[in-house]
């Protein structure tokens, strides 16, 4: 590593040239893994109890810190859109930009943040340690195909179960908003209410839920990706936790990026 | 060893860990119906040895062959034949932490073969019990069970499908002697009994001349000596008396005078 470092430095062209290459055999593995488990994804029969198993890790278990992210967040965002609000006097605008912020942007991009961390290290290290303990060439020798077995079940439950999480963010977040304008900003609730569902369009709701999905799958990838291609015993595993949750984070924002430039253009 | 085709051979195969060549053109092969333990000391590719066999590592050079044709991925290649028709028992056992025992030992049932979990729950007892273990252990979790008691109940796991080939890695390492001779015992049934085809890798001299019929002795990459067990106690070379002196199996020195 450090001899690598060495003569990058002395010559630049041919750390260029290797960096290339190394992103090329990323790109290249990493459309691979994915075309297989995609594969792997609409090749029935499904492995229903990892499935269910998989649900509730990845969508139960994460209700609570996804609910209390929400709540903050909605209330936060409240208290900062009312005092921007005011140096305008359009201090009423509050429930709507919550409501928009909220359903577009904070909850999809909140709820998969968190599940970077929770859900996509969780995954690579879970096979990450499989890989380390043979238990991946096991399965292979039982002849049971490793991504029909663990790697769809987990990304058709990140792909399921975001969405509804996204979804409970939605509520969540808006009720938060609400509280602390109800009770700090002077707000009337039935009429905070009103003002949200009037404004909202269903648009603004399903390109949430539909990041949601795609982040699910980003995330998911991930961990699996990194987890199943992870060497080197503990610390390979302890590598691969971190990248996944490191890469899951880049591409959940470039992928957010590009999303809502397509549903923006419309 | 016998000359007709056998149901696994290894032909001028190689392997190297970066600059450290591990396998040197490997020449060896396994007779149907016959019970073939690797010997060697540690880091001189036993294990690889293995892998290769099961298409777990591919080989720098030279090939693998099943049945006579070499391996191939995919569904419907020749590794996937080989995996329906062996069993393997792992060095570290590699059971499924998030499975209970049963579930570990009835995994092919269960997956590969679709059977009803009843019946794959029964036959995993039967398998279990084999390899001396009781139905009680069947619903605890690998992390609950000792280092002995993984191995068996990855044996078991390796046993329960009546499997052709059977690929043991150390089988009894890590055993009480009265359960290894049960363990040595239980193989040998399997290969006279069933006509199973055994690839042993060990280390234990007692073991190798309870269950093979044929030996293999591994040393800088390649097979220095092979041939029936019967042979290895009288045998000459180096490595193989270095080997049964170690294990107190050599024969004493003629008296002099």
């Amino acid at each position: 590593m450090a001899r690598a470092a060495r003569l990058s430095l002395m010559s630049p062209v041919a750390g260029i040239g290797r960096g290339v290459i190394a992103l090329t055999n990323l790109v290249g593995a990493l459309t691979q893994f994915t075309l297989r488990a995609l594969l792997a994804c609409v090749t029935l029969p499904w492995n229903t109890r990892e499935l269910g198993r998989q649900v509730m890790a990845i969508g139960f278990y994460s209700l609570p810190v996804v609910g209390l992210t929400a709540a903050f967040t909605g209330a936060a965002l409240a208290l900062n859109i009312f005092t921007g609000g005011g140096r305008f006097n359009a201090e009423q605008i509050v429930p709507q930009i919550v409501a928009l912020g909220v359903t577009r942007e904070l909850a999809p991009v909140l709820t998969a943040l968190i599940l970077a961390g929770r859900v996509s290290a969780t995954i690579a290290a879970e096979i990450g340690a499989m890989r380390a303990t043979e238990q991946l060439d096991a399965m292979r020798t039982l002849s049971t195909d490793p991504f029909r077995y663990l790697i769809a079940p987990r990304l058709l439950a990140g792909v399921m179960t975001i969405p509804l999480l996204t979804g409970v963010a939605d509520l969540i977040g808006i009720a938060g908003g609400l509280a602390i304008s109800a009770s700090s900003l002077g707000f009337n609730p039935e009429i905070y209410a009103r003002s949200t569902v009037e404004f909202l369009t269903l648009d603004d709701v399903t390109s949430g839920l539909i990041k949601g999905a795609v982040f699910g799958f980003i995330l998911t990838l991930m961990g699996c990706y990194h987890g199943y291609r992870s060497v080197g015993g503990a610390a390979g595993v302890g590598r691969a936790a971190t990248q996944a949750m490191v890469w899951s984070g880049v591409l959940i924002f470039a992928s957010d990026y590009l999303l809502t430039r397509l549903f923006t253009a419309s | 060893m016998k000359d007709w085709t056998p149901i696994l051979q290894w032909k001028g195969v190689s392997k190297a860990f970066g600059d450290k060549p591990i396998l040197k053109g490997l020449d060896l092969w396994a007779t149907e119906g016959t019970s073939l333990v690797i010997m060697g000391g540690s880091g001189e590719g036993k294990s690889v040895t293995l892998k290769l066999a099961l298409g777990l590592m591919k080989p720098d050079s030279g090939q693998v062959l099943f049945r006579g044709k070499p391996l191939t991925a995919g569904p419907f290649g020749t590794q996937a034949k080989l995996y329906k028709q062996s069993g393997v028992l792992f060095q570290g056992a590699a059971l499924l932490d998030s499975l209970t025992v049963w579930e570990n030992v009835a995994f092919r049932l269960l997956n590969a073969d679709r059977i009803g979990r009843k019946l794959a729950r029964r036959r995993a007892i039967e398998a279990l019990d084999q390899v001396r273990l009781p139905a009680t252990v069947a619903d605890l979790y690998p992390s609950e069970l000792s280092g002995g008691m993984l191995k068996r109940v990855g044996l078991a796991r390796a046993i329960v499908a009546k499997p052709a080939i059977l690929f043991l890695d150390e089988p009894t390492t890590g055993l009480d002697p009265v359960t290894a001779e049960a363990i040595n015992l239980l193989i040998v049934d399997l290969v006279q009994g069933m006509g199973c085809t055994a690839v042993t890798i060990t280390h234990d001299l007692v073991s190798a001349r309870t269950i093979a019929d044929e030996i293999a002795m591994l040393e800088g990459g390649q097979v220095v000596w092979g041939g029936p067990v019967t042979a290895m106690l009288d045998s000459e070379h180096p490595t193989v008396q270095r080997f049964l002196r170690s294990g107190g199996l050599s024969r004493p020195a003629p008296r002099k005078g």
